[in-house]
């Protein structure tokens, strides 16, 4: 059984009247020690399936799915309570901005120590010492002298290392990094991405990568979920999907990769945004984007249906041929 | 942390000199001179008022009383009441612990329950709770500090008839002012003889209350409105959701994670409020006849009394930026990106 099932998982924001839906039916699992990448522009519900999942959109949204589990734990049906006792633990997550995750009014020390005191109950030298030992997991250098440092005076890759240092202090079995290296520069991207895959292999995590890029994920995931208008446009096996995909938003979005476009005058774009609330299509949610949109599409909202190890949310899949 | 301090200290000088001036211009633009007003309604002879003057210094011209003024008080000098002939410092000693007193209980009163009322009220944000303590702050921010007074002395103390209506203590008791602090004197001279002094504990503290909340409403409105809106700002805060994505308590999202930042402007807040305090106390005393620097100030103006009204705001004033210093280098503390500021 795979550590993460969601089936069917929707999440809406606003009035009962007037929701907006940010994920619809979305599905997906993970098992233990995959790394599945997650990519999708922005707003299409990739950070809000992963929040719901971890229970952080406490009041703001209404989530309702078939299945959410987590290593055999039903995530819908446990209480606050024993929710917190696998978020943080179990489950953690890392995120976009590392200058604004941490706390300015406490040292990275005490940020680190106070997963551990919480979920493993760990006090005293052992606390400090297990501490240390994250910061050096995770390269910091002179880790002992930065125990006791503020998050202000530590740069933007210090600090996404204290912040996976204390997401991966009590051995999580999956790990969620919401574009960890967005806000990173280049340099310091290959770095956190080097050291988030390295610890991937030496502790068996699952490891959800959420991103624009696509190079990272062809690299290292095993499993591509892309997701348009908070639905999974495709899911298909690394690297199947790079070579041939199925869906026309998979293969726009690699078209739109700039080294694909070598030569050309201009990069290859897919044209529109992604629809907002009232202007969602009432066919397939890319019709109005799509260059390969016929009459159904704009007709009819195409399900998931399954091919080739994967699956795909189109009337029309490309087949290998084709492309 | 230190030079934090010294620089913080450079700050104060002309805030000092900026407060001689207007202490020492505004009441010499009121019209009417101490003489006139030692004298009252009887006719004045010309000769004798210009040598009461005289003797007073107060026939100098203005720049050179100012001189004087401030030459004296560099020499520590706080001059005496032109009406009592008692040092000024020594008539501010004997009254200020009252003022003191009742300052400390309105200011534990606001902070406690504007504290409580605005972590309350951000997290149950829109809530009836939410918009009764807004409301409710908005109408205790607005209120005449007279009027209310006056109204809880009706409502309270004659009507209910469950509070004294005015002084700080019972007039059957007859206690040796040991602290100044009347709470304090009371304890103690019960402890000592309870016989005689049984219930002047209780007595002080019944003549606490009303002029504490007075005074403390203004301060309570302002800190649960700011505690709120700062709660607000801190909880959505990436590094809010990060504590929560360590599985942590919501009590320990809220009071480690949340409060801890969010107190960094309503510490401000609550130390420009000893300005309000002072202001504020000068009306409360008045009400309920506390015999405090506030009464002690009014009456001064009244009299003329220059060297009272000039040194006593001085020292007044002198309070209220030390105190909003101590402001500053708690907020150092509390915020380490200033503490660590080069």
């Amino acid at each position: 059984m795979s550590l993460l099932e969601i089936k069917n998982l929707s999440v809406e924001f606003g009035s009962e009247k007037n929701p907006f839906r940010a994920v619809e039916g979305l599905d997906l699992s993970v098992n233990q020690g995959e790394i599945v990448g997650i990519v999708g522009e922005s707003g299409s519900g990739k950070s809000v399936t992963m929040m719901a999942m971890m229970g952080l959109l406490e009041g703001q949204g209404r989530i309702v799915a078939d299945t959410l589990q987590f290593d055999g734990k039903n995530l819908l049906t446990i209480s606050a309570r024993e929710r917190r006792k696998i978020v943080g633990k179990d489950i953690a997550m890392i995120f976009q901005d590392p200058m604004t995750s941490l706390n300015p009014s406490y040292t990275v020390g005490y940020q680190i120590m106070e997963v551990l005191k919480i979920h493993q109950g760990l006090r005293g030298a052992a606390l400090k010492q297990r501490a240390l030992e994250l910061m050096e997991m995770v390269e910091i250098p002179a880790a002992a002298s930065r125990l006791n440092a503020y998050p202000h005076q530590l740069s933007g890759g210090m600090s996404q290392r204290v912040v996976i240092a204390m997401a991966i202090a009590c051995n999580p079995k999956l790990l969620i990094a919401d574009e960890p290296t967005t806000a990173l520069d280049v340099t310091i991207q290959a770095q956190i991405m080097d050291l988030l895959v390295n610890l991937q292999k030496s502790q068996n995590m699952a490891l959800i990568m959420i991103t624009h890029d696509l190079a990272v994920v062809a690299e290292v995931a095993h499993k591509v979920a892309v997701m348009y208008a908070g639905q999974v446009a495709e899911m298909a096996k690394v690297p199947g999907i790079f070579r041939t995909p199925t869906h026309p938003y998979t293969e726009a979005l690699l078209k739109s990769i700039p080294e694909h476009s070598k030569g050309a005058h201009r990069l290859s774009t897919l044209p529109g945004i992604v629809p907002g609330q009232y202007d969602r299509p009432s066919g397939c949610l890319l019709s109005p984007r799509c260059p390969y949109v016929q009459d159904k599409c704009k007709a009819q909202r195409p399900g998931l249906t399954a091919i080739d190890g994967g699956v795909v949310r189109c009337h029309y899949p490309i087949t290998a041929k084709e492309a | 942390m230190l030079s934090f301090i010294f620089r913080r200290l450079g700050l104060l000088i002309p805030t000092f000199f900026g407060i001689t001036l207007l202490t020492f211009g505004l009441i010499r633009m009121i019209p009417g001179d101490p003489v006139e007003v030692m004298v009252g309604e009887r006719t004045l002879d010309p000769q004798m008022h210009a040598d009461a003057m005289h003797r007073l210094g107060l026939d100098k011209p203005l720049y050179a009383q100012y001189v004087d003024y401030i030459g004296n008080l560099l020499h520590g000098n706080l001059g005496e009441s032109l009406v009592t002939k008692t040092s000024v410092w020594t008539e501010f000693k004997t009254l200020f612990p009252a003022t003191l007193e009742l300052a400390l209980a309105a200011m534990a009163f606001a902070v406690v329950f504007g504290l409580l009322a605005g972590v309350i009220a951000a997290i149950k944000r829109g809530s009836i709770f939410d918009h009764g303590v807004m409301g409710i702050s908005l109408t205790g921010f607005s209120m005449p500090i007279f009027w209310w007074g006056l109204i809880l002395i009706m409502f309270f103390s004659v009507k209910l008839g469950w509070t004294p209506v005015s002084g700080r203590l019972d007039l059957a008791f007859d206690i040796t002012p040991r602290t100044g602090f009347m709470l304090i004197d009371t304890w103690l001279a019960e402890a000592a003889d309870p016989s005689a002094n049984a219930g002047a504990f209780k007595d002080a503290l019944m003549h606490l209350i009303l002029p504490a909340i007075v005074l403390g409403t203004i301060p309570l409105a302002v800190i649960a409105r700011m505690t709120r809106s700062s709660m607000l700002e801190v909880l959505r805060e990436d590094y809010v959701r990060t504590a929560r994505a360590k599985g942590l308590s919501p009590a320990r999202v809220i009071f480690v994670h949340t409060l801890r930042n969010a107190l960094i402007p309503v510490l401000t807040v609550i130390g420009l409020q000893v300005g309000t305090l002072m202001g504020g106390a000068v009306l409360t005393e008045t009400i309920f006849s506390w015999p405090g620097i506030g009464k002690w100030l009014i009456d001064a103006i009244s009299r003329r009394d220059y060297p009272v009204v000039q040194n006593g705001i001085l020292i007044v004033a002198t309070l209220v930026i030390i105190t909003n210093f101590l402001v500053d280098i708690l907020y150092g503390v509390a915020n380490p990106r200033i503490r660590h500021a080069k």
